[in-house]
């Protein structure tokens, strides 16, 4: 018993929602989770949004976010139950036993105040250090975590650094007032993948050095496996299954489990490139209005009918304002788009009907794509009226047939879009593409806000039609394993530039180059020691150099 | 070039162009006013004559645009003219009246700003609870309640009834800091009262709204009280819009003061500008909406580039 930091027993956590048009009402989010963590470890609570793994983890503070509340169980931290105790007694352990680094540093940091002020904060509150020691300490941990000029990194404001190396500030946040548990709820999810990595070590050095606990919350189970002793799968408020980290990995005994372990096993073989491309980017060299440097350079790219091109890269790489040329959004400096055999006008306004319909679009955030005080059959209604000119029963007709073709039933043709699940308002959003019959359609980071099984299943349901429809997609990820799943052909862009284009088969084959090379080994894979493996591969390598 | 240093040099020239603008509308207005100055000097039993006379003395008979040149040149070289109803030097006798009208305002600013500040933090605190519904309600109540009715219920109560302080707020020059300020206590109170809502629900607004932001929930999370996490993290992140509309009141403590100063009879500007308006006295008119306009668009100015200064990512660039 004297081994064990954390305990939770039965823990149940409500909420009160508010659903449009009906009364408020409780819903029970966790059902009786239990576990225990010894000192040193390292949980990893893993599921799919909703599985209440951010609320177990923030229940460990006795903090519940928003209109959550602890309805039931037992919490306790060294020994001490803290459920029951008093808000003077949760602020005493907040901060200085327990310590949280959130999803999104850059939201976490208060803007006005300088870094340091913010890491020690809690430590001097509490009275652990004074300020002087809290500083030094500050300093040590910006070392270990690897962040530049770690003496000055403080003084610095939250936005005077990166994404990347303020996650690493936050987790020096949440180890300054040296605690025995830290809760990361995916701290590395809103990262590049190449950033991912670093991070991700620092965060696994930084564990191991102080010998602090920590429960590791993220969806992404390869990430998981990288820092965790055990693994607790989680799925809408249930425990699906517990135990080391090696048996979920290569031994899961729940079906859900090997669900998860085995999603990216999506395969997709590329087609060749035919001789007439659909869509043409030729020399495209863009810049924002306003600035006077360049986003896009030379960028140049083909897709072909019925096929998909991927084009892939980190954020700020240029994958999105290359939508933007293509939709006419942003008229490009220099270059040509060729569509279906003719030049299309690079601004918005000098496109004809045609040339809006031949070319749709998806989004990422199908929520803010879909206007939320109209019914799913208006929404897929509005392109068969505007292009096609249908009418009454003939327009409901396609809808219903396009709301087969998505594999939502006819049911929810009345819906709005907020009694829609996340993959079903992507679904909708899909089925108001294809109610056009273009021939291409862009998309733009459809399955990231996804969960892995819910992405997969979009993805599936795009290739079946494409099959159909013969439509193309250019489809903008940062998520290799995406690419993998349904490129025909692919474009790795860094910088503005296209770096390397090609067939699948080709890009994904070696002898690659650097950054397409670094890209590549980032992506982290569902097995021990991956991390290790890539981290000590390149410190070889730049050894070797 | 430090882009704050640009931007606030922008903000500068804005306001000196707007005041331009002001002082075109303010000479406009006067000048189509209807009525005669001449004619209202003379009286009625006038003759022709002598109204051209004096017409011509006053410089009327040039053309507007004349007249509004020599006016502009004359007040931004510290003339702004003499009075036409007694002769006298509009800067002198406007010197003294300003100077109390800030007065009246600097002290009903320091007990207002901070109370307003403090009840809006108070109320975030006890949000949806008691303290903030009465708070709100108070509030409300008093800015719903013309002023010159609470000025003369207060002076019927707390100067007649309970003779706490004295019901008119004359002052001189010779009297006291203390004697003054003893003096001004009523049209302070009434000032306070009739400002501190708008300034407190904003400010209850602006850290309500920064209350959503994730690095409250750290703060939180740190064991932080729920006071030190609205007062450290909540309100510097807060404070663009409070400026503003402090700003916006504090221009109203100087320029919206004409009835309190009429009703407590204090010799600011505001009785000074009724007095001459009923009188038909242009440039004392033009001389005091321009010092108005000018208060108005500078403390506007000073709000924006403190919202401007708030602003981590102007003041420290990447």
């Amino acid at each position: 018993m004297s081994d064990t930091l954390l305990k939770v027993e039965d823990l149940k956590i409500g909420a009160r929602i508010y659903p449009p048009g009906e009364k408020p009402r409780n819903i029970d989010i966790v059902h009786g989770v239990s576990f225990e963590l010894e000192k040193g470890k390292v949980l990893g609570l893993i599921g799919e949004s909703g599985a209440g793994k951010s609320t177990i983890g923030l229940a460990s503070m006795a903090y519940g976010r928003g209109g959550v509340e602890i309805t039931g169980g037992k919490v306790w931290v060294n020994g001490r139950e803290i459920l029951g105790t008093n808000l003077r007694d949760l602020r005493k352990l907040r901060g200085t036993e327990v310590t949280y680094v959130s999803q999104s540093a850059a939201a976490s940091f208060n803007p006005a105040k300088k870094i340091m002020e913010q890491v020690i904060e809690a430590s001097l509150h509490q009275g652990k250090f004074s300020k002087k020691e809290a500083e030094a300490r500050a300093v040590e941990l910006f070392t270990k975590l690897g962040l530049p000029d770690p003496e000055n990194i403080g003084n610095r404001y939250p936005h005077q650094v990166s994404g990347g190396q303020l996650q690493r500030c936050m987790t020096a946040l949440a180890l300054c007032p040296e605690p025995d548990l830290v809760v990361f709820d995916e701290p590395t999810t809103a990262l590049d993948v190449t950033t991912q990595i670093d991070v991700l070590m620092a965060i696994k050095d930084a564990i191991r050095d102080t010998g602090v606990a920590a429960l590791y919350i993220t969806h992404d189970l390869a990430v998981v496996a990288q820092v965790s002793d055990e693994i607790m799968v989680l799925r809408m408020g249930d425990m699906v299954e517990h135990g080391t980290t090696d048996q979920i990995i290569n031994h899961p005994v729940e079906e859900y489990t090997r669900d998860l372990v085995s999603v990216r096993s999506t395969q997709h073989d590329g087609k060749p490139p035919t001789d007439n491309p659909v869509l043409t980017v030729e020399n495209v060299t863009a810049r924002y209005k306003g600035t006077n440097f360049d986003v896009l350079h030379n960028v140049t790219m083909e897709l072909h009918p019925g096929q998909t091109l991927a084009v892939v890269g980190e954020s700020g790489s240029g994958k999105s304002t290359t939508a933007r040329v293509i939709t006419g959004l942003l008229p490009p400096r220099e270059g040509k788009i060729h569509f279906d055999g003719r030049d299309l006008s690079p601004d918005l306004e000098g496109r004809s009907r045609e040339d809006l319909r031949e070319l749709q679009m998806i989004y990422q955030m199908a929520d803010v794509a879909m206007n939320p005080r109209q019914t799913v059959g208006t929404i897929i209604g509005r392109p068969l009226e505007f292009y096609f000119g249908m009418k009454g029963k003939e327009k409901r007709a396609r809808i219903i047939e396009l709301l087969d073709e998505i594999e939502l039933g006819v049911e929810f043709i009345d819906r709005y879009p907020a009694e829609l699940s996340g993959g079903q308002k992507q679904r909708v959003c899909i089925a108001r593409a294809l109610a056009a019959k273009p021939k291409v359609i862009i998309c733009d980071e459809v399955t990231s806000a996804l969960d892995p099984l819910v992405a997969d299943g979009i993805l599936k349901l795009l290739e079946n039609l494409q099959k159909i429809e013969n439509v193309a997609y250019l489809f903008i990820t940062h998520d290799l394993a995406t690419v993998k799943a349904i490129a025909d052909s692919i474009a790795v862009m860094y910088q503005g530039r296209v770096v390397r284009y090609g067939p699948k088969a080709e890009v994904l084959a070696p002898p690659f180059d650097d950054y397409t090379d670094l890209l590549l080994s980032s992506v982290p894979e569902m097995r021990l020691g991956w991390l290790e493996e890539v981290v000590q591969n390149r410190k070889m390598e730049s050894a070797g150099n | 070039m430090h882009p704050v240093l640009k931007l606030v040099a922008q903000r500068l020239a804005l306001s000196t162009l707007l005041l331009l603008a002001a002082s075109v509308l303010i000479f406009a207005g006067t000048t189509i006013l209807p009525g005669d100055v001449a004619q209202n000097i003379l009286g009625q039993s006038a003759t022709p004559e002598s109204l051209a006379n004096l017409r011509k003395e006053l410089g009327m008979d040039q053309p507007a645009t004349t007249r509004y040149f020599n006016w502009l040149f004359g007040a931004l070289q510290g003339d702004l003219g003499t009075a036409l109803t007694n002769g006298r030097d509009i800067v002198d006798s406007l010197g003294g009246r300003l100077k109390n009208t800030l007065f009246l305002a600097f002290w009903a600013a320091v007990v207002a700003v901070p109370l307003a500040i403090f009840l809006g933090l108070l109320a975030v605190r006890y949000r949806e609870r008691w303290p903030d519904k009465l708070i709100s309600a108070v509030t409300l109540a008093s800015i719903s309640v013309p002023e010159f009715l609470i000025g003369y219920v207060l002076m019927y109560y707390v100067g007649v009834k309970l003779g706490w302080a004295p019901t008119v707020s004359t002052i001189y020059d010779s009297m006291s800091l203390g004697e003054k300020l003893s003096a001004i206590a009523l049209p302070v109170t009434v000032l306070t009262m009739v400002v501190l809502a708008h300034m407190m629900r904003m400010t209850r607004a602006a850290i309500l709204n920064v209350m959503q932001s994730a690095y409250i929930e750290t703060a939180e999370l740190k064991g932080l009280t729920s006071f030190q996490v609205i007062a450290r993290h909540a309100f510097p992140n807060a404070i663009a819009p409070v400026v503003n509309v402090v700003m916006l009141n504090l221009a109203y403590l100087v320029v919206g003061v004409v009835v309190v100063e009429v009703v407590f009879v204090y010799p600011g500007m505001g009785q000074y500008l009724v007095d001459h308006v009923a009188k038909r006295d242009v440039p004392v008119v033009q001389a005091c909406g321009l010092i108005f306009a000018a208060v108005y668009i500078g403390l506007n100015m000073v709000a924006d580039i403190v919202s401007i200064l708030a602003n981590p990512r102007l003041r420290h660039p990447k």
